[in-house]
């Protein structure tokens, strides 16, 4: 029996809404193929599926709201029987939650056969037949104003449908009614996410936070530099030196890279780096670029850009939203902010910050100096690591940004 | 081009890196990364975007000449060939 089940896609998700299927019964699908999109409660989610197979059957109709781990279709081989079940669900251990008690609102089995559950809030009447692109902000206050996605016309990036495309395509319906409580309503099913998952966080989590001063500018004059030579379309962001230095430390202190599920820590031989994205109608997700240590900062780049053009369209897939191993969350760009201390990603064990990089006096042996710092900050688990670990980590990624020209 | 299509042109960018933003309403003499929530990425879509509508070069080095929509327009129509 090869089932294919709803996927968690992050400790935040406890369910999630079947809004299409992108296959039919007697399709064949392929290890990575995209199979489905899952609205979550921070936005929609293009569901890869793990395994070979012919499709059989479909379970859950588009539309319905279920668990974590509910079958949603189920799979054969091709010659009458079904499919073996695949050896693992993803790349990397997926970082499903821990089975400690949550505040989640349903609950979250990781077995089969979990009841169907109909959504509280229904899709608009005809649900999406072929593929819409929408923010999740957008999504959201479609539903709110009972506006068929399908037919609305997309002005984002790839066409996709963004707040204001909803609420054009709402205004005939919503001029009448004086009062639309809009603002209230807007990302809060990601706020809760976000609260539920922070709150467990801190409730599981022996937080320790370590910070260090580094002065970046080699980093930031060889990347000047090296950017003159490039095309505009080339051009790197000091961003992608942060991600490739985090990826090549946590390969030196391990501990700050994989989960720690059923009580211990399991520590992944990939690092998948998540990467915070705040989206700019509230909220923010944390997608992983893959294999951040093997990627050259051109790589890196594409792929960061990508990324946050999909996560800000509401198209993020699955693989991206549960493989990340650890999170960085990067700052530099709030005027004024030096210094992050993140709440930790359950059941990740390390978040990596970075603040502004600004001008500060600095002593370099007997004399000071004016130069670029940049305040880096660790947020560990203790029950993996301690602080000597971590300032061992700290001192590594300092040392690679001191060194850029070899990232 | 005048400085008015060129302003035109600098929304419509904008709009294409940022269309969650109102930038349609932006003051000239706002802070584009302030007003439009922009950040380092979206800036350089933002200098992608003008590069391919205007086809004019913008070096990291210019990037505080841009830095709202009355200075982008003053930085760009230097670059720009004179209307005739």
């Amino acid at each position: 029996m090869a089932d294919f089940r709803m996927p968690s896609l992050g400790a935040d998700m406890d369910a999630g809404t079947l809004v299409e299927w992108k296959i039919a019964p007697g399709d064949k699908v392929a290890r990575g193929s995209i199979v489905a999109l899952v609205e979550t409660q921070k936005g929609l989610v293009e569901v890869e599926i793990w395994q070979d197979g012919v499709v059989e059957s479909l379970v859950v109709k588009p539309g319905t709201k279920v668990p974590v781990g509910t079958v949603l279709a189920t799979l054969s081989d091709g010659a009458g029987a079904q499919a073996a079940p695949a050896p693992t669900p993803a790349p990397t251990p997926a970082p499903t939650p821990a089975p400690t008690p949550t505040p989640a609102p349903v609950a979250a089995p990781q077995v089969a056969a979990a009841p169907v559950v109909p959504s509280p809030v229904a899709l608009p009447p005809s649900a999406p037949d072929s593929r819409v692109r929408a923010s999740p902000a957008a999504r959201q206050r479609a539903r709110e104003l009972g506006v068929d996605l399908a037919s609305t016309k997309g002005t984002g990036p790839h066409a996709a449908i963004t707040l204001a495309d909803v609420e054009n395509a709402a205004r005939p319906a919503v001029a009448a009614p004086a009062e639309v409580p809009v603002e209230p309503m807007r990302a809060t099913s990601m706020r809760q996410a976000i609260a539920a998952t922070m709150a467990r966080s801190k409730r599981e989590i022996p937080h320790y936070y370590l910070w260090l001063d580094c002065d970046v500018t080699p980093a930031v004059t060889w990347l000047e530099n090296d950017n003159r030579s490039r095309t505009v379309t080339e051009r790197v962001l000091f961003a992608a030196l942060l991600l490739k230095a985090t990826a090549l430390a946590v390969r030196e202190v391990p501990e700050m890279n994989g989960f720690f599920t059923g009580g211990e820590f399991r520590p992944s031989s990939a690092v998948h780096v998540g990467v915070a994205i705040s989206l700019r109608q509230g909220g923010l997700v944390a997608p992983a670029i893959h294999d951040v240590d093997s990627l050259s900062l051109v790589a890196i780049m594409a792929r960061l850009r990508d990324l946050v053009g999909r996560a800000r369209a509401g198209t993020l897939r699955s693989s991206e939203m549960s493989d990340p191993t650890l999170t960085v969350t990067n700052l530099g760009d709030q005027q004024g902010i030096t210094s992050v201390f993140g709440v930790i990603y359950p059941p990740q064990v390390a978040l990596v910050g970075f603040g502004a990089p600004t001008s500060r006096p600095w002593a370099q042996g007997a004399m000071l100096g004016v130069r670029t710092v940049l305040t880096m900050t660790l947020a560990a688990d203790h029950r993996v690591s301690d602080g000597h670990r971590g300032a061992v980590f700290l001192g590594a990624l300092a040392r690679l940004l001191g060194e850029p020209e070899k990232l | 081009m005048t400085r008015q299509t060129l302003r035109e042109a600098i929304v419509a960018a904008l709009k294409s890196v940022a269309p969650e933003a109102d930038a349609s309403s932006i003051d000239d003499d706002e802070r584009l990364r302030d007003a439009l929530d922009l950040d380092s990425m979206d800036f350089l879509n933002f200098v992608i975007a003008l590069h391919r509508d205007l086809h004019v070069d913008i070096p990291e080095i210019d990037y505080p000449k841009m830095q709202t929509l009355a200075s982008a327009v003053d930085y760009l129509e230097g670059k720009l060939p004179s209307s005739p």
